[in-house]
C-alpha cells in the first residue's frame, strides 16, 4: 500500500528538524538574530511610545512577523537551490516521495523553527525589556492562528521564489534584498503610519504588513487600533490576505517547483 | 505438432493465469527495458546542435546485469537519465517495466516505487546519520527492504550511527546503494558506480551489485571502465558519440573469441607477420621449416582492452 502523502509530509518534517538541529550556527543565529534585534531597539530608543507602551512592545510585534519571512520565505527561498545543488533533491524525485510531502516537511520545518524563536524572543524580552505579553485568551488564540497561518504561507511563497534563483551561490543575492525592502515597507523597523501613503499602500499588496498588524493586534493596548490606517486592526482581512497568499503561493509553487537545475 | 485445439488451451490458461497475477502481467514480458530511436539533441550557443544519444536500441531482459560502457562523454548518462525518467528525449521509443518513463503522470508513484536509481554523485543530508537516513528511505515504499539488513548488504554495519559526512567516497557510494535497493526494486541503475574506489572496495562492491541480481533484480549500469564491464555484466553494450557499436556478452565483445592470432618472427632479416585461427599449426610448419628455434617469434591475441580501444577509435 502507498505511504500517505501527509504521513511522509510528517516524516519529512522530522527529519528536517532534526537536520536542522544539527547545524549549530543556524539554530543559534535563528535564535539569536530577533533577541539581537530587540535588544538594538529597546536600546536605541527607550522612550514610550504611549503612557506605559514601550517602543519595545511596538517593535516586538514586527520583529515575530518578520521572524516568519525570514524563517519561511528567506531560509527556503535560499536552502532550497542549495539543496538542488547538493542533488537532495534530484535524489528524491528518483523516489516516490509526492512534493507535497516535501512542502510539508518543510512548513513544519518552519513552524516549529518559528515556535523556539517566538518563545525565545517573548522569554527574553519578558525578562530584559518589560515587554507585556499578550493578556486574554482571545489574543493568544490570534497569536497562534497567526505563526500557523504564517508560518505556512511564508514557506510556500519561499519554495515558489525558490525557483528564481539559479543556484545556491547566487540565492542569498536575489532573496536578501526583496525581504529587507519588504521589511521597510511594512513597518517593522518605522511605525506604519509615518510611512509615505504609497509605500503603505505597495506594502498592502504583501503578507508581512498584515502579519506585522496582526502581531500589533495581540501586542499593543486595544486602544492602538485607532492608530491604524483603516483606524480598527482588520483582523478579518488578514486572515483573507494570508490565505489568498498561501493558495496563490501553492498553486505557484506546484507549477514551478524544479527538482534540479536543468 | 500442437493441435489447433490445444493451442487455444495454452492460451486461455495463460490469459487466466495473467488475469490471477493481475498487475503483475508485465511480468510475463521477459523485457525490463526496452528502447527503439532514441535520440537526444543539445543545443548550445557555442556548439550549436549536438546529438548526444544519436538513435540508440536496446532492449534488458528481468534479472540481468547489462553494461552501457563507453568514454566520457559517449551518452551513458544522458540515456540513463531518459530511463530514469529525469530527463526528455527528442524522439524514440522507450518503455522501463512497461511504461514510458516521460508519460507517467498518475502512474509516477508506481512506477518509482519499482525502480531503484543510484546517481553519479551525490553531496545530500550530510548531517544525518547512516541508519537515520536509510530508515527514513524506507517509509517512502510500499514494500521496503528491512533497513538494518540493507545496511548490512551494503557493508556499512559499522558505520550504522556515523553522520554521512564522515564517510570515505566508497561508504558514502555504498550509502547510495542502500538508498537505491532500501524500495526492493525491480531494476536498479547504477550510474558510473565504483569511479573513485580502491581496488578492494570496487571488488566488493561488484559482488554486491552480483548478490543482487541473484535476488532477481534486474540492473543497468553505466561504466568507463572495461574491467567493470567485463566481471559484472551478463551483456555490453558499447557506445560511443550517442551510438551503439557493438551489443554482446563481455566475452564476445568486438569478436574476441574469434579473433585471429597474430604471429611474427624475423626471417633473412624481415620480420614476417601471419594472422591465424590456428596458431599452433603454423607454429608447427615454422619449427619444422627453421628446423628448431624460430628467431624472435611471438603469438599475440588482441586484449579485450585493445578491441575496444579500437571501438572507441583510440588508436
Amino acid at each position: 500500500m502507498r505511504p500517505g502523502i501527509i504521513k511522509v509530509g510528517f516524516l519529512r518534517g522530522g527529519l528536517e528538524i532534526k537536520q536542522f538541529m544539527r547545524q549549530r550556527e543556524s539554530v543559534v543565529f535563528t535564535l539569536l538574530f530577533p533577541i539581537m534585534l530587540l535588544f538594538i531597539f529597546g536600546s536605541v530608543f527607550k522612550g514610550d511610545l504611549a503612557p506605559g507602551v514601550t517602543f519595545s512592545q511596538y517593535f516586538v510585534a514586527g520583529m515575530i512577523a518578520s521572524g516568519l519571512v525570514n524563517t519561511g520565505f528567506q531560509q527556503l527561498a535560499i536552502m532550497i537551490p542549495i539543496e538542488r545543488d547538493f542533488g537532495t533533491l534530484k535524489r528524491l524525485r528518483g523516489t516516490p516521495v509526492s512534493p507535497i510531502s516535501y512542502f510539508i516537511g518543510k512548513a513544519i520545518l518552519v513552524f516549529v523553527a518559528m515556535v523556539v524563536q517566538v518563545g525565545a524572543l517573548m522569554g527574553f524580552g519578558a525578562a530584559l525589556f518589560g515587554l507585556d505579553l499578550p493578556n486574554t485568551t482571545e489574543r493568544w488564540l490570534r497569536f497562534g492562528w497567526l505563526i500557523f497561518l504564517g508560518s505556512i504561507c511564508a514557506t510556500i511563497l519561499g519554495i515558489a521564489f525558490s525557483a528564481v534563483p539559479k543556484n545556491g551561490r547566487g540565492a542569498s543575492a536575489v532573496v536578501s534584498p526583496i525581504v529587507i525592502i519588504l521589511q521597510f515597507f511594512s513597518g517593522v523597523f518605522f511605525v506604519f503610519t509615518t510611512l509615505p501613503q504609497w509605500m503603505q499602500q505597495f506594502a498592502a499588496l504583501f503578507p508581512l504588513k498584515w502579519l506585522t498588524q496582526g502581531m500589533r493586534s495581540v501586542f499593543l493596548p486595544e486602544s492602538f487600533a485607532a492608530e491604524e490606517v483603516a483606524k480598527s486592526w482588520e483582523i478579518p482581512q488578514i486572515a483573507i490576505v494570508l490565505l489568498i497568499w498561501t493558495v496563490v503561493g501553492t498553486l505557484l509553487a506546484l507549477k514551478t517547483f524544479r527538482w534540479s537545475d536543468k | 505438432m500442437v493441435s489447433a485445439r490445444t493451442h487455444s488451451l495454452i492460451l486461455s490458461r495463460v490469459f487466466r493465469y495473467s488475469q490471477l497475477l493481475g498487475q503483475d502481467i508485465d511480468v510475463a514480458n521477459e523485457l525490463a527495458i526496452s528502447v527503439s530511436g532514441l535520440r537526444k539533441t543539445y543545443t548550445s550557443k557555442a556548439n550549436g546542435s549536438k546529438d548526444a544519444v544519436a538513435g540508440i536500441d536496446l532492449e534488458v531482459s528481468r534479472g540481468e546485469i547489462f553494461a552501457i560502457l563507453g568514454p566520457n562523454g559517449a551518452g551513458k548518462t544522458t540515456t540513463v537519465e531518459i530511463l530514469e525518467g529525469y530527463r526528455d528525449r527528442d524522439g524514440g521509443e522507450v518503455k522501463v517495466l512497461g511504461q514510458d518513463p516521460a508519460k507517467l503522470g498518475r502512474d509516477n508513484w508506481a512506477w518509482r516505487n519499482r525502480i531503484g536509481i543510484v546517481l553519479q554523485s551525490t553531496n545530500d543530508a550530510q548531517d544525518l546519520s547512516v541508519s537515520e537516513t536509510v530508515k527514513h528511505f524506507a517509509n517512502y515504499y510500499s514494500n521496503p527492504r528491512d533497513p538494518e539488513s540493507v545496511i548490512h548488504d551494503v557493508g556499512l554495519d559499522e558505520k550504522k550511527n556515523a553522520r554521512i559526512n564522515t564517510l570515505s567516497g566508497g561508504q558514502r557510494r555504498r550509502l547510495d546503494v542502500a538508498l537505491g535497493i532500501i524500495g526492493n526494486p525491480e531494476i536498479l541503475f547504477l550510474d558510473e558506480p565504483t569511479t573513485g574506489f580502491d581496488p578492494e572496495a570496487r571488488r566488493a562492491f561488484w559482488e554486491l551489485i552480483r548478490n543482487l541480481r541473484d535476488e532477481g533484480t534486474t540492473i543497468l549500469l553505466t561504466t568507463h571502465y572495461l574491467d567493470e564491464a567485463e566481471a559484472l555484466a551478463d551483456r555490453v553494450a558499447v557506445i560511443v558519440d550517442g551510438k551503439i557499436v557493438e551489443v554482446s556478452t563481455p566475452e564476445n565483445l568486438g569478436g574476441r573469441n574469434t579473433a585471429k592470432a597474430r604471429i611474427s618472427w624475423l626471417e633473412n632479416g624481415q620480420r614476417q607477420e601471419i594472422e591465424s585461427d590456428f596458431p599452433a599449426a603454423e607454429v608447427t610448419k615454422l619449427v619444422a621449416k627453421f628446423g628448431g628455434e624460430v628467431p624472435e617469434l611471438t603469438v599475440i591475441r588482441p586484449s579485450l582492452e585493445d578491441i575496444y580501444l579500437k571501438m572507441i577509435g583510440q588508436p
